[in-house]
């Protein structure tokens, strides 16, 4: 079941959907909506009376989502949306930053972020698998335009092989006029007695136990992408991409398509005689602490790029860097840069300079409590 | 008993009254229905029930004598506003009560 609302630069996402169910080809019902809010209310619904749904958006779609995006946690429904990262307003902006899907991050849905458009289809099919195990809602974000209206060659799976990979459906709960139940109604601070004599949750127990599930979802996660790539032939079984981590005493750190173009600066880095590597940013949600800090364990610099701000404070994956190393013995020095911010274009030269321009600080003995520095014209 | 063994991994009832808690706790005037006024129980047959019409908890009895669960009743007053005959008086709880509420403040 899919129901969505377009907005750019999700649209053509939204128009294959519909040609693909209006030509016969996909065997889905593909729900017109007047809104994003509905769009989503249409999933979880659809999702408790046991079809598996889809939708997708961007920005102020996202934003105008956010109520249900809460809701769909809450009531743990597996629902798949795909994030078209795109920059909100005000100013208007139809271009790209993360902004829209990190202003989402405290939902208690799983984010994925995709680097390439093979990743995108890749993550889609096991956002599925991983949403129906741990009955979690995923978010799969893409840049857009980087992404989105970008073309490269992707391998599409045989419906066979996805139908190995993913099997049906299995719904916790399920609406059912012959045996009928009430879902997500008051829910007072204290557990109560049921009409049957048993004890069940509060509010509290059940945000615990959404909690609980974002925690062990990491294995799950890893354990899909082996899977993955045991049938595909494409390996997802990290929670983040290295390259060059082994040998780096350098480390860039960017999320999505960025991470792409952080390769080419650790390229950049390396041809002048540093040892820089990069670690690409997966899954965001869960955040993968403990993985990470093993990975980060050589570093001495951490260079942040963030196409997000939390205002007042520092980039969204900067700030959750600094909490993993906190205590760890890792005293790296973390610096923070804000780019490409509205489809700003980010070069990996910027990139590298960034990092060149941050190597003295390794000397001057630089805490890490300043706030993000900006590539921008200011 | 922990509330992890009622399995649930959303908030789950079957239709049934009281499956949203005691409600009536959240109250902070109740009604009391004089029955030497309440027409039902003067004529000692079903009349009127007005108060059983408007309740918006459903938890006033179609009987005669009228009663009220106030377990669930929220203490909104529209049952003393509709009585025709003045027969339901809301009473503030703290005025019955008042040794409970010094304790929680
Ligand atoms: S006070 Fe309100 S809820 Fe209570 S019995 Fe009267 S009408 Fe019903
Ligand atoms: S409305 Fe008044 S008189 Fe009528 S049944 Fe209720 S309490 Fe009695």
């Amino acid at each position: 079941m899919i129901a969505a609302y377009p907005i750019t630069p999700q649209t053509p996402l939204t128009e294959k959907l519909s040609e693909f169910v209006e030509g016969g080809e996909l065997n889905a019902e593909y729900v017109a909506v007047e809104s994003e809010h509905s769009a989503l209310t249409v999933c979880t619904s659809a999702s408790m009376a046991g079809a598996r749904t889809f939708t997708a958006s961007s920005a102020h779609g996202l934003a105008y989502m956010h109520e249900m995006l809460h809701w769909a946690a809450g009531a743990r429904l597996p629902v798949v949306l795909a994030c078209v990262n795109r920059a909100i307003g005000a100013p208007w902006n139809i271009l790209n930053d993360q902004q829209d899907s990190i202003s989402q991050r405290d939902t208690g849905w799983i984010q994925i972020y995709a680097r390439n458009n093979q990743e995108i289809l890749d993550s889609v099919l096991q956002a599925y698998k991983i949403a129906e195990t741990v009955y979690v809602p995923v978010m799969v974000c893409y840049d857009g335009y980087v992404l989105s209206h970008a073309e490269m060659p992707v391998a599409v799976p045989s419906q066979e092989d996805v139908d190995k990979f993913l099997p049906s459906y299995q719904p916790h709960t399920i609406l059912d006029p012959a045996n009928p139940k009430n879902y997500n109604l008051v829910t007072l601070a204290d557990p109560r007695v049921n009409t049957e004599g048993v004890l069940c949750h509060g509010y509290m127990e059940l945000r615990y136990l959404l909690q609980e599930a974002l925690q062990n979802s990491g294995e799950v996660i890893i354990r899909v992408g082996q899977e993955f790539a045991e049938l595909f032939g494409r390996s997802y079984a990290n929670m983040f991409w290295e390259d060059r981590l082994a040998d780096a005493d350098i480390v860039i750190v960017a999320m999505g398509s960025l991470a792409m173009e952080a390769t080419v600066a650790a390229d950049m880095l390396r041809v002048k005689g540093h040892k820089a590597g990069v670690l690409g940013m997966r899954v965001f949600r869960p955040f993968p602490k403990a993985d990470l800090l093993k990975a980060l364990k050589k570093s001495r610099l951490i260079v942040v790029f963030d196409k997000n701000i939390s205002y007042g404070s520092e980039g969204a994956t900067c700030s959750e860097i600094k909490s993993a190393l906190y205590g760890s013995g890792v005293n790296a020095v973390i610096r923070n840069f804000i780019v490409g911010l509205g489809g700003r274009d980010v070069k990996a030269r910027e990139m590298a300079d960034a990092v060149t321009k941050s190597l003295p600080l390794l000397k001057e003995g630089f805490l890490n409590s300043e706030y993000p520095e900006w590539i921008c014209y200011i | 008993m922990r509330t992890r063994d009622c399995k649930h991994i959303c908030d789950e009832s079957s239709p049934g009254i009281g499956e949203a808690g005691k409600t009536g706790e959240w109250r902070n005037s109740f009604p009391m229905i004089d029955q030497e006024r309440c027409t039902p129980s003067r004529q000692n047959k079903p009349a009127c029930f007005l108060c059983w019409l408007y309740c918006p908890e459903a938890v006033i009895s179609k009987t005669v004598p009228v009663q009220i669960n106030l377990e669930y009743c929220k203490g909104c007053g529209i049952c003393s506003q509709v009585c025709p005959v003045q027969a339901i008086t809301m009473i503030n709880e703290e005025e019955l009560h008042p040794e409970e509420d010094t304790q929680k403040s």
